[in-house]
């Protein structure tokens, strides 16, 4: 009897969970304004990623044309495939010291696998990961960034 | 009422005598057959398609996707398109396989695909054949197509094809026992196998309400193991992609291929249309016992309109299940029916009997 009683639970138990299952998948197919489907080329002006996309590295500059980038090279010695080259200078600061500053922040697209190491290991936050996607080009030198503007200098008040 | 737009059988009737008229009764048959064959395979083509389409946008809502949106207005083209691309491919053939038994298996598959499909009864008269054992008919050719799916599997000389093939043929014969006992608690109730009779007295309630809890349990068992004889939804271990790349029918190529892709959707209505048949009341207008307003709107809405209403919905609730149950193993699929469908089943008959004894159903 107690052998029929657990049959008979494990039936209903199945069919409940089954019941479960369909409802969750139900609820997508009655919802059709929640799809996730982007009609890339003809939304391409209204698209906008979600924030955690992963599109390039990029260096923010304000509008004074300063990042946050001291050059010390902890991006590069983070990133597994070698796409980040740092060129540093030396400049005098204005008590007359020898300061390390970035020349030239060098990104090779290209190579890059948006593992997302180097953003997480910059000390001050001076890259980040931007939001354009359409990469293709018809030259692959084309994919080499420079990162840093021409004639941008270190923010004030960056610590290294 | 006199004459009533709706009958089919007084049509089909002046047709007759139409073509009587003018031609020998042989070439009467031989036109009535070919007029017949042709509207069949159109039929077959044209729903093949709009549920492969349908299918393909289902699906895509279940995952919250959109689905073909490119060829034509919402995608309508696109099953079209992958048609004739498919009618284009070249025709490949293992080296090492079995010539006659390759190219012969797509045919018995679509052949009991077309022959099960003679008894449905789409509306009142438009029905090619009307067997007083109509039920057993269906349940006896539709498990024919098992013999193609072997013999594509066998015939192909390739491991993967066999093992889905052999697993194939498993589930069907397994799974044949369910559908037949749960169509014979329907045969029990209505006291007979012919299926214009099973419709006609389904006129005032349908099935699934009329037999109560017994016709419930059968009508869900009739559609899981229905769902498993098509080799579909959770149950299509046969084709498994992952693991047997697309079990028995992996060396076929082009038009070959696009029949046994053919076959599993048009297995897949006729399973719909048996459970409208059976369960749903078929091309009967859904009426309630007392609200003669209600039951008069419905009667204008046509029987063939009716009859496919039902069949969508009952596949989309097959489609429902194909994309949100995981795949079975096969020791599962087994348990499932002898552990489980096939005890439940021979009770629900039981039960079915009392019913009927206590006329409870009346």
């Amino acid at each position: 009897m107690n052998a029929l009683f657990k049959y008979i639970s494990t039936v209903f138990k199945g069919v409940g969970t089954l019941l479960t299952g369909m409802k969750i998948t139900g609820k997508y197919v009655f919802t059709p304004w929640n799809n996730v489907t982007q009609q890339y080329p003809e939304n391409r002006d209204t698209l906008k990623m979600f924030d955690r996309f992963r599109g390039e590295v990029i260096m923010p500059h304000s509008e004074n044309n300063e990042h946050l980038c001291t050059g010390c090279g902890i991006c590069e010695l983070n990133c597994p495939n070698g796409s980040i080259e740092i060129i540093s200078k030396m400049e005098l600061t204005e008590e007359g010291k020898k300061k390390r500053a970035i020349d030239q922040h060098i990104y090779h697209l290209g190579m890059c696998t948006f593992c997302n190491l180097c953003i997480k290991a910059c000390p001050t936050g001076a890259i980040v990961m931007g939001q354009n996607f359409e990469h293709a080009v018809w030259d692959r030198s084309k994919l080499t960034k420079v990162l840093n503007q021409p004639g941008s200098k270190i923010a004030q008040g960056v610590k290294e | 009422m006199g004459f009533n737009i709706y009958d089919f059988s007084g049509m089909t009737h002046n047709m007759h005598l139409w073509f009587m008229e003018r031609m020998s009764p042989t070439a009467t048959t031989i036109v009535e057959w070919t007029v017949i064959g042709v509207s069949y395979m159109l039929f077959v083509a044209l729903f093949g398609l709009f549920l492969v389409y349908a299918e393909r946008k289902v699906c895509a809502a279940f995952q919250q996707r959109l689905g073909p949106m490119r060829v034509g207005f919402w995608g309508v083209l696109q099953t079209i398109a992958d048609f004739i691309k498919l009618l284009m491919k070249e025709l490949i053939m293992p080296k090492s396989a079995d010539k006659f038994l390759y190219n012969l298996a797509p045919f018995i598959v679509m052949i009991a695909t077309f022959l099960a499909m003679a008894v449905l009864p789409f509306a009142k008269g438009l029905q090619t054949l009307d067997f007083d054992i109509g039920i057993f008919y269906v349940t006896a050719v539709s498990s024919v197509g098992v013999i193609g799916i072997l013999l594509a599997g066998w015939s192909s000389n390739n491991k993967y094809s066999l093992i889905g093939a052999m697993r194939s043929g498993a589930q069907i014969l397994s799974y044949e026992l369910s559908v037949s006992l749960s169509l014979v608690t329907i045969i029990i109730l209505a006291g007979s196998m012919q299926l214009s009779v099973i419709v006609e007295s389904q006129r005032d309630s349908w099935f699934l309400f009329k037999g109560h809890i017994p016709s419930l349990i059968a009508f869900v068992i009739f559609l899981i193991a229905g769902t498993a004889e098509t080799n579909r939804g959770p149950f299509d271990l046969a084709e498994a992609e992952s693991e047997l790349t697309a079990g028995f029918h992996t060396e076929y190529s082009g038009i070959k291929f696009a029949f046994f892709f053919l076959a599993e959707y048009i297995n897949m209505f006729i399973v719909a249309a048996m459970a409208t048949t059976v369960f749903l009341g078929g091309w009967m207008p859904l009426h309630f016992g007392s609200i003669e307003s209600f039951n008069h709107v419905m009667d204008f809405i046509p029987p063939l309109v009716w009859f496919f209403m039902k069949v969508c919905g009952v596949i989309f609730l097959i489609m429902w299940f194909k994309w949100t149950f995981p795949r079975l193993r096969v020791d599962q699929i087994l348990t499932l029916e002898w552990k489980y469908l096939l005890p439940i089943n021979l009770v629900n008959i039981l039960l079915m009997c009392l019913v009927v004894l206590t006329k409870f159903h009346l």
